[in-house]
């Protein structure tokens, strides 16, 4: 099942620049929830430190408090393997691993972390690939096509089963549909819609027709702060915030 | 207005069939020398390999028959024990200096490498010998095999931190996001994605070793007779051809030349079983 998250006062850096600044926000479990804003207004960066990927980052660094479901995320005690086990991530580009067959890539997650059960395996391959509405494209080819040699739609679909197999609490989706074509978009709009049932997902995007068409509710983040956060419905129909509304009406971004 | 769907000129077509003879020149310039040392290798060696050359030791000059059985099982030995030095060392190495340390301590290896890539092979084997072989005294196949691993590190590093620079750092995102502690990550998603370029440059290594004499003259020294033991002077093919090529004797060159022939055979053979074995289970792109 899904998990809320509640951030308080976070802030991140590279090097001297500061890229996020005081964010609060409460997310809650099973909801999509959509983070907007122009290029480089932190909204990547704010998903990053949702599970911990920020500070793989050499110049990295954040102060603030991260909570998902149960976890403490940057509490001394916490591992960020762990952190990362129960929080699944999507990427901008379609990264599936490009020497494993479709069946390793989504089970990679599981063996690498040295679950080598045949049998249940096989079961969660066939699970996550059909929730990531897969399973019938590649059924017949699971051991013997190279995730790579997939169109690139298929591929991030290939991800998403990837991040699923692991079964996160929390899905993280950065800009999963910027490098696809308008039918593959519609597809893993589709998929996220009914991922919510089980799953918590927090999606970045560009596209401000797919924050409105997906998410429940929407976040818009303007120069590392978090402008204004609401019910989707209201952000994209009468925003509080004058800077909301001017980059929702195209006015700037 | 100029337009771009005239013909193209005779001048320029000309220069363009110029060009294209001059690469083809140079491709079989690069090839012939390749291909008429490995042609006049068989000419000369083929006719000297028998079943006694492959199975028997060498005989006293003057006794026909003979052959190369220890030389070539003892190079088998000492390129092994470098390969178990060598190759683990140098992959280990090139994954710090593209993974790992901090910028400035990593130059500090790369240079080191690319140093140790230049020094002379002989005196690699005079380095070996005076910290191997005069603390044992006595030569071994182990010091021989501590010397052609040595010489393997560089360029295993090299080419496995190369390597590894090439894979898109969006694979050791995806890899760290699925919660993969970071060094099954490295070995078993990033290094895995570079294995390709990694095998091929252990095989260059390899390759390039297997044919050195100067390091093997004072370390593994040759050996007349049949020896296993790492811990004793051994025969290697490179010595044996040497010792024969320069002696007085016909019989003797002509197992020389038998000898060359079969020590580039293996290395052939070497470098085609292990990407045989080591490309099963990676898939490659095929759409």
């Amino acid at each position: 099942m899904g998990v809320g998250i509640e951030v308080k006062d976070l802030s991140a850096w590279f090097g001297k620049a500061q890229v996020l600044k005081e964010i609060n926000i409460k997310v809650g479990a099973n909801a999509v929830t959509a983070v907007i804003g122009p290029s480089g207004c932190g909204k990547s960066t704010f998903i990053r430190c949702l599970n911990r990927m920020h500070e793989t980052n050499p110049e990295a660094r954040l102060t603030g408090t991260v909570q998902v479901g149960d976890i403490n995320v940057y509490e001394a005690g916490t591992d960020a393997v762990d952190v990362r086990r129960r929080i699944g991530m999507v990427f901008q580009k379609p990264n599936p691993f490009p020497t494993m067959s479709i069946y390793d890539n989504v089970s990679a997650g599981l063996r690498l972390n040295g679950y080598h059960k045949r049998r249940e395996l096989d079961a969660v391959v066939e699970h996550s690939l059909r929730m990531a509405a897969l399973w019938d494209e590649v059924k017949d080819v699971l051991k013997k096509k190279s995730g790579a040699s997939l169109s690139g739609g298929q591929q991030q679909r290939l991800c998403i089963a990837r991040a699923l197999a692991v079964q996160p609490d929390l899905l993280l989706m950065d800009e999963p549909c910027s490098a696809l074509d308008p039918i593959s978009t519609g597809k893993i709009e589709e998929l996220i819609f009914q991922l919510k049932a089980e799953y918590t997902v927090v999606i970045v995007t560009h596209n401000m027709q797919q924050a409105a068409r997906v998410a429940d509710h929407t976040g818009f983040f303007l120069m590392g702060k978090l402008i204004e956060y609401d019910k989707t419905e209201k952000i994209f129909t009468t925003p509080s915030d004058k800077r909301t509304e001017d980059y929702i009406t195209g006015r700037f971004g | 207005m100029p337009s771009l769907s005239r013909p193209l000129s005779l001048g320029r077509r000309l220069r363009n069939l110029c060009f294209m003879g001059l690469c083809g020149l140079a491709a079989i310039l690069v090839l012939a020398p390749l291909g008429a040392i490995f042609g006049y290798l068989v000419y000369k060696g083929t006719g000297s390999i028998n079943w006694a050359f492959l199975t028997h030791t060498p005989r006293p000059v003057g006794e026909a028959g003979g052959g190369m059985a220890n030389a070539i099982v003892g190079s088998m030995i000492v390129l092994g024990i470098g390969s178990m030095i060598g190759v683990p060392l140098g992959i280990g190495s090139g994954i710090y200096m593209a993974e790992f340390g901090g910028s400035r301590y990593v130059n500090g290896v790369r240079f080191t490498a690319d140093v140790l890539n230049g020094v002379p092979s002989i005196v690699v084997g005079i380095a070996v010998y005076a910290l191997v072989v005069l603390p044992q005294q006595h030569f071994s196949a182990l010091s021989g095999g501590v010397a052609l691993g040595i010489m393997m590190i560089p360029t295993i590093a090299r080419t496995t931190e190369e390597m590894l620079l090439m894979v898109p750092n969006t694979i050791r995102e995806a890899a760290l996001g699925l919660g993969i502690p970071q060094w099954r990550a490295t070995l078993q998603v990033t290094l895995r994605t570079a294995s390709k370029g990694v095998i091929t440059g252990t095989m260059l290594a390899f390759a390039r070793v297997a044919g050195e004499t100067a390091p093997l003259l004072f370390t593994a020294f040759g050996n007349q007779f049949w020896s296993l033991k790492p811990n004793q002077p051994i025969a290697a093919l490179p010595i044996q051809i040497f010792a024969y090529a320069i002696s007085p004797f016909d019989e003797w060159h002509r197992q020389a030349w038998a000898g060359a022939l079969i020590l580039i055979v293996l290395i052939v053979v070497a470098v085609a079983a292990v990407r045989v074995v080591t490309s099963r289970g990676n898939m490659v792109n095929n759409d």
